[in-house]
């Protein structure tokens, strides 16, 4: 071993002795868990909440399932209607998920057309029995007390489709139907808000500032918003 | 009469050092480890921090099966443990604590302490033989190699401070000790300290036990209490090391107010470098087979004689 060898591996090693000391200084990375509850990200996916007076026994969740782990059992009831012909409707008999099979994929609550299904962030439901897996309508019911409300919307997203469409039926009523192009313009111009100002033009304008010769910048940029605007 | 009681009060000074010392040792490796790695480490024996950790853990290997595979050598097998663990406390006997503070003072307590540690080796050798199993076998092998190899460097490292006290007595060498020995024996200490921890089988000098490919080593086939006896030795041994280096090359009870706090002073330096055990365990892997021997004989040897060298010509210098 030459010298120079030995001195390499002298501050290794007082390089490991460093790392293990400062980490020793260090707050732990451990989370008493059962003691502390964890902080679970937004949108977790712990359990499968029924919203059962939305469910319209529909099936489409139960045919969608990859797993096949819901079963719905229905009949149908008739209701009278006064002074019109008797109806039909679905009554729910059973709705079960089978948790043991579930894979969270979350797909029966994204086809569920009528919002009766709500991913829960609870997740202790650890069974002795494997049969005790299946959370029948009841249960399914109760898990709906644990749904967190929505989480507030991206400020810098762009607006639901809703919206844009709700700001379109305004500018409908509220112009009379006589401006041009009512269809196009208004839905437009809020995307346009919404996504191009914020986003784009002060990094463009960082990059310009980066890479431009100062000179050029005062002629160039009423032109550049000149050609940006009428869009 | 009065004599009978001063030794038998003694004798339980020691034995509770001994049983306790260890115990504070492993708990500190439990929670010191466990923050070097980023984790908390025990936390519910005892209510505050795991402190209690150990006892449940002595509570639980008490009420474990002890099993005696059929192929062992009965005697030998349940007298290892025994034969492992007895030296260190034999070792505790004979090192001062303070001034006068010491259960038996031997005007040849380094050459006793040396001895009597080593024969915590014939334990590991015992238990591998014993066992009739291969992985213990292989072991005891190792072991018996490693401890060749490095109970020279440790023997010449210690007698150095005896040279430069004069005496053999670690009393003796205490009270001869002087802070500028820190420079004049430093290359001693680390030898020392090196050769004790191999002498030990701590990682990284653990490759008798090598849990990755040996199984356990010689503790293979042990378990229940004759296994917490091993474990207990291998923490009073760190107990004996760390004492032996803090009163061979730290200057013991030495310090600001010694008359006062003299036994203080000796326990905050044994734990200082019982800390050091567990903090290079953490920090380094495991050294193979020929690391391991290239370390003792072509480093700490020639390091330890250079030592002696060095500590003779400056002892003929000062007288």
């Amino acid at each position: 071993m030459t010298a120079a060898e030995a001195g390499l591996g002298a501050t290794g090693l007082a390089r490991g002795l460093a790392v293990t000391l400062r980490t020793m200084t260090r707050r732990a990375a451990t989370r008493q868990y059962p003691d502390v509850p964890p902080d679970l990200p937004p949108r977790s996916r712990g359990v499968i909440a029924l919203f059962e007076e939305n469910c319209t026994v529909c099936m489409l969740c139960a045919r969608e399932c990859p797993d096949w782990c819901i079963y719905i059992d229905s009949h149908k009831e008739t209701v009278e209607v006064a002074g019109g012909r008797a109806r039909q409707r679905n009554v729910l008999d059973r709705f079960g998920i089978d948790f043991a099979l579930c894979m969270y994929c979350g797909i029966c609550i994204e086809v569920c057309p009528f919002d009766a299904l709500f991913w829960s962030p609870e997740f202790e439901y650890a069974e002795y029995d494997m049969a005790d897996l299946t959370h029948e309508r009841d249960r399914l019911r109760e898990w709906m007390w644990t749904v967190p409300p929505p989480p507030a919307l991206d400020p810098a997203g762009q607006p639901a489709k809703e919206v844009a469409a709700a700001a379109k039926a305004a500018e409908v009523a509220g112009g009379g139907g006589a401006t041009e192009r009512p269809a196009e313009r208004p839905a437009d111009r809020a995307v346009e808000r919404a996504t191009e100002r914020p986003a784009e033009r002060p990094a463009d304008r960082a990059a310009e500032r980066a890479t431009e010769r100062p000179a050029d910048r005062p002629a160039d940029r009423p032109a550049e918003r000149a050609t940006e605007r009428p869009r | 009469m009065s004599d009978a009681v001063e030794i038998g009060a003694k004798a339980v000074s020691v034995l509770v050092a001994f049983l306790l010392l260890p115990l504070l040792v492993g708990q500190l490796e439990h929670k010191a480890m466990a923050h070097m790695q980023s984790r908390v480490g025990p936390m519910y024996a005892g209510g505050f921090h795991g402190w209690a950790q150990l006892l449940a853990d002595g509570v639980k290997f008490v009420q474990k099966e002890a099993v005696t595979p059929v192929a062992t050598d009965g005697p030998v097998y349940r007298l290892a443990p025994a034969v492992a663990l007895l030296p260190y406390l034999l070792a505790l006997v004979v090192i001062p604590l303070g001034p006068g503070v010491v259960a038996a003072s031997l005007d040849v307590g380094l050459l006793f302490a040396l001895a009597i540690a080593g024969i915590g080796v014939v334990g590991m050798l015992m238990a591998a033989w014993a066992s009739a199993n291969k992985y213990s076998l292989l072991g005891g092998l190792r072991g018996a190699a490693q401890l060749l190899a490095y109970e020279l460097p440790l023997v010449l490292a210690a007698v150095s401070p005896a040279m430069a006290a004069g005496t053999l007595s670690l009393t003796g060498i205490i009270e001869a000790w002087r802070p500028w020995w820190l420079l004049w024996q430093a290359p001693a200490m680390v030898v020392f300290f090196v050769a004790g921890l191999a002498e030990l089988r701590r990682p990284p000098f653990d490759m008798p036990v090598a849990d990755s490919e040996l199984v356990f080593g010689y503790l293979t086939e042990y378990s229940g209490l004759r296994f917490a006896l091993f474990l207990l030795a291998e923490y009073a041994g760190i107990v004996v090391i760390a004492a032996l280096t803090a009163v061979l090359f730290l200057g013991g009870w030495q310090g600001p107010f010694a008359d006062q706090l003299g036994p203080v002073w000796t326990l905050a330096k044994v734990f200082a470098l019982s800390f050091v055990v567990i903090w290079v365990r953490v920090a380094f892997p495991r050294l193979r087979e020929d690391q391991l021997l290239r370390l003792a004989w072509l480093v700490l040897v020639p390091v330890a004689l250079g030592q002696l060298v060095l500590t003779g010509v400056v002892a003929v210098a000062i007288a």
